[in-house]
């Protein structure tokens, strides 16, 4: 009996963390509370403040929330995308936010009141300058190139993938699945998740891989490797907005309204940059790292809003998946 | 047999009711459109074409295998175990930095103005299918050989048997008996494949029934659609179990002492060489991707964060439990099949957990335990037990031939001994099944270490295991500490298989 107590006590010694301070549970994805992502520098900022203990919990945000309904543990929600929100805004589970959006360094203007902003990208493909002396300027040159391949990610497993579909759309409209069946023969290859793309595209297997115009400012900054860079497109890029929100049935009301104070706080905000490897939502160009104020923007910003987004969203993938399968 | 039935009631539990709990959810089960229908079919087409060819490979090479002795051969038996035990994206970066378009084939044959075939596409699931297979078959077909008493191959030796003979008296039906079962198990295997099937496939025209399940769940939040495809999955698991257990035969070779034999029958230079070269194009094959992610690994080895290690740490401890939990059922289940000849129910409850969708039960889990506990403080016991679940079906296949061939042997002196229970275990059966014992356990041990299990939603960050490790070190940019942890992870998977397996290593000298 007493190697199964002592293994059980090894299993479950994360339930007995908890002291007497009041909890604040945040469901984020995966990327975003693990140790090489923001999560632990935003643990420590906040629990300075609080008095409270933040908890985070990791994986698939909004699938697990509808999945808990009314018993969900979570007190806020943090990294869901407004491609994918109107869904959880149609069941009810999130609160007012009740911050001033007024302020906001967002290329678009920015209204809402239950999701709110606190980092941002733009879809683009990322090139290795050695590889591809002459990348792609436009959509038009990408579905012309020769003999370029391109890995990207599955639009119905990856929330990248699905960006890229609706940057198609916002470019293409009627026109889209046409573009589909000339893009389909670069595409090497469509991953179930952005890090397998990204890991073929270091590997050398692709010439592009789809990512964010802020990707090579990891390499420049904690590699000091300044041959990557994305392809800035004339037509512009689709906006990939990371957003957070309150969960309507919290037992910490007050502490989740302070997280939101915190989220579009100076501190959280100069956290973003280069551990979230994206632009933050309220902070002064100014005070951006010197790599993220370098980096090309594209000229203008492609969005939908989350109604057109969801209304894309099955007709794209369809004759996405029948381009394809010509 | 009661402990049978118990662990088989057990299985069938941990299967079933996290699918129901799903359905409850979901309120009802959703229609099939044509894209799921798409799915199914390529997922049965696939998994029966990477089935058959693994299987067609590794009888030859297992037979090299098995009638060969030479310097290195366990090692590389040893190693021959890892490609199956290696988390998927792992695997699928060593694959592509071999018969990828930057890969050594490619720039070889670049070298020699030929331009390597691309490996994206149908033939490229199959290829990395039949490299995660293969070695589990060669090991699984390898315990049959030892299976055969060495009294047999003296005796097939005396009268002057060729190697011919040897295959039709003694081979055969050792094959006729373990490879339906070792078909099935692969064939299941391929068909919850998700993500090499689409990394490799080159497109949505490879969509598995395990990724329009994920897309279900995150995307359409239909968990209805995502059951009715589980339970989609569950019927061609029943269907497969139940083929295996009619089509094979079981061998009848009468007992044997347990001595090992020399192999007179393969002497032929000829034989040699043809072994040989089975040996070196096989273990070439498989060695290969894992040279390169021991290659791509190193570079930053010595500057894995904490963080790896406390993960790593923590995989060996769910590991072990797991082993532990797969042995115990497998157990059970091989004695209670074995004292049949026909076990359809043992036969299933063995194999059920390997077609089981880890999201569905996941997902199913997490329903259970939510309005009694706090799932994610209970994620790694889940995830443990999940591995087990997933391990079983080739525990099981391991254990079964063994098992049968004990009972045969030695039932009936033990019956007459009235020798029952405990005691029978102890005395007769555990002695007989200790080299697919070891073997077993290292597999179930090794397979959890890899696997990422159920974490889509049981995922804790403070307690994360070392294939998560793997894949936020990707997610963060972090590619060269996640070779590192990869190959940190490949070394201890395989220091916990090689620790434990101490059969199916040694035939001419044990």
């Amino acid at each position: 009996m007493r190697p199964f107590l002592l293994l059980a006590g090894l299993f479950l010694a994360g339930a007995a963390a908890a002291e007497d301070k009041p909890v604040l549970t945040v469901y984020a994805p995966d990327y975003f509370g693990s140790e090489w992502g923001p999560g632990p520098g935003i643990e420590a900022g906040f629990e300075a403040i609080c008095g409270c203990d933040l908890a985070f919990r990791t994986g698939d945000v909004l699938p697990r929330l509808l999945l808990e309904g009314d018993n969900t543990r979570a007190d806020v929600a943090i990294g869901l995308n407004t491609d994918v929100t109107l869904r959880a805004r149609e069941a009810g589970i999130f609160a007012p936010h009740g911050q001033d959006t007024a302020g906001l360094s967002l290329p678009v203007d920015w209204a809402d009141e239950t999701f709110l902003p606190f980092n941002w990208s733009y879809a683009a493909f990322v090139y290795d300058r050695t590889r591809l002396a002459a990348p792609p300027e436009s959509f038009a040159d990408l579905l012309e190139a020769e003999d370029l391949s391109i890995v990207i990610q599955d639009p119905r497993s990856s929330i990248s993938g699905l960006a890229l579909l609706l940057w198609v759309e916002a470019v293409y409209g009627e026109e889209a699945g046409r573009a589909w069946e000339r893009l389909a023969p670069k595409v090497l290859t469509v991953t179930q998740d952005w890090s397998t793309s990204y890991g073929l595209f270091t590997e050398g297997e692709a010439d592009m891989v789809l990512s964010f115009t802020t990707s090579p400012a990891y390499h420049i900054v904690a590699e000091e490797d300044d041959t990557k860079a994305a392809a800035i497109f004339e037509d512009g890029h689709y906006l990939f907005v990371e957003l957070a929100a309150k969960v309507a049935g919290t037992d910490q009301p007050e502490l989740a309204d302070l997280f939101m104070d915190y989220v579009l706080s100076r501190e959280f905000q100069a956290m973003i940059p280069t551990t979230n490897w994206s632009y933050p939502a309220r902070l002064d160009e100014a005070d951006w790292p010197q790599a993220f104020r370098d980096l090309p923007r594209p000229g203008a910003a492609l969005f939908f809003s989350e109604e057109e987004a969801e209304a894309l969203r099955r007709p794209a993938v369809e004759s996405w998946r029948r381009a394809f399968s010509r | 047999m009661t402990a049978g039935r118990v662990a088989a009631g057990c299985v069938f539990a941990v299967v079933l009711a996290p699918l129901a709990a799903v359905i409850w959810r979901a309120g009802g089960l959703s229609g099939f459109g044509a894209a799921e229908w798409a799915a199914i079919r390529f997922t049965v087409v696939q998994a029966a074409v990477s089935a058959v060819l693994s299987v067609a490979a590794a009888i030859p090479l297992a037979r090299a295998l098995a009638r060969r002795e030479f310097p290195g051969r366990g090692v590389l038996v040893t190693l021959l175990g890892a490609p199956f035990l290696l988390p998927v994206i792992v695997a699928i970066l060593g694959l592509l930095a071999v018969f990828g378009q930057a890969g050594l084939l490619g720039r070889g044959l670049g070298l020699l103005g030929v331009e390597a075939p691309r490996i994206y596409g149908f033939h490229g699931v199959v290829l990395a299918h039949v490299f995660f297979n293969l070695p589990l078959a060669v090991r699984l077909l390898l315990q049959g050989w030892l299976a055969i008493p060495g009294e047999r191959f003296r005796l097939a030796a005396s009268l002057g048997f060729g190697p011919s003979d040897v295959m039709r008296h003694l081979e055969w039906p050792m094959l006729r008996d373990v490879v339906p079962g070792l078909l099935a198990v692969i064939f299941l295997i391929c068909t919850t494949s998700f993500a090499v099937a689409l990394t490799l496939g080159g497109g949505p025209a490879a969509t598995t029934v395990e990724l329009a399940i994920y897309q279900a769940f995150r995307f359409d939040f239909d968990p209805g659609k995502a059951a009715l495809l589980s339970i989609g999955q569950l019927i061609l698991t029943g269907l497969a179990a139940l083929a295996a257990a009619r089509i094979a035969i079981p061998a009848n070779f009468g007992d044997g002492l347990d001595r090992t034999a020399r192999r007179w029958d393969a002497t032929a230079l000829w034989l040699r060489a043809q072994d040989a070269l089975l040996i070196g194009a096989g273990g070439l094959f498989l060695l290969l991707p894992l040279g390169a992610i021991t290659a791509q690994g190193l570079a930053a080895f010595a500057r894995l964060p904490d963080a790896v290690w406390a993960a790593a740490a923590r995989s060996l401890v769910v590991a072990l439990v797991s082993a532990g939990l797969a042995i115990g059922l497998a157990l059970a289940l091989a004695v209670a099949a074995s004292r049949k000849s026909r076990s359809p129910g043992f036969e299933l409850a063995g194999t059920v957990g390997v077609a089981v969708s880890p999201l569905v039960l996941g997902t199913g889990l997490y329903l259970l335990l939510l309005p009694v506990a706090d799932p994610v403080a209970l994620a790694l016991p889940v995830t443990a037990l999940a591995n087990a679940l997933m391990s079983l079906p080739f525990a099981f296949r391991a254990l079964l031939p063994a098992a049968r061939a004990a009972e045969r042997d030695y039932g009936r002196l033990a019956d007459s001994l009235g020798m029952g229970g405990w005691a029978r275990l102890r005395r007769l059966t555990l002695p007989r099944l200790r080299r697919p014992l070891g073997f077993a356990a290292g597999l179930a041990a090794a397979l959890s270490m890899g696997d990422l299990g159920v974490i889509a939603l049981f995922a804790d960050p403070e307690f994360a295991t070392l294939p998560l490790q793997v894949y936020r070190l990707m997610a963060a940019y972090r590619m060269e500490e996640a070779a590192a942890a990869a190959l940190l992870l490949l070394g201890l998977t395989l220091a916990l298989f090689w620790a434990f397996d101490r059969g199916g290593r040694g035939h001419a000298t044990v």
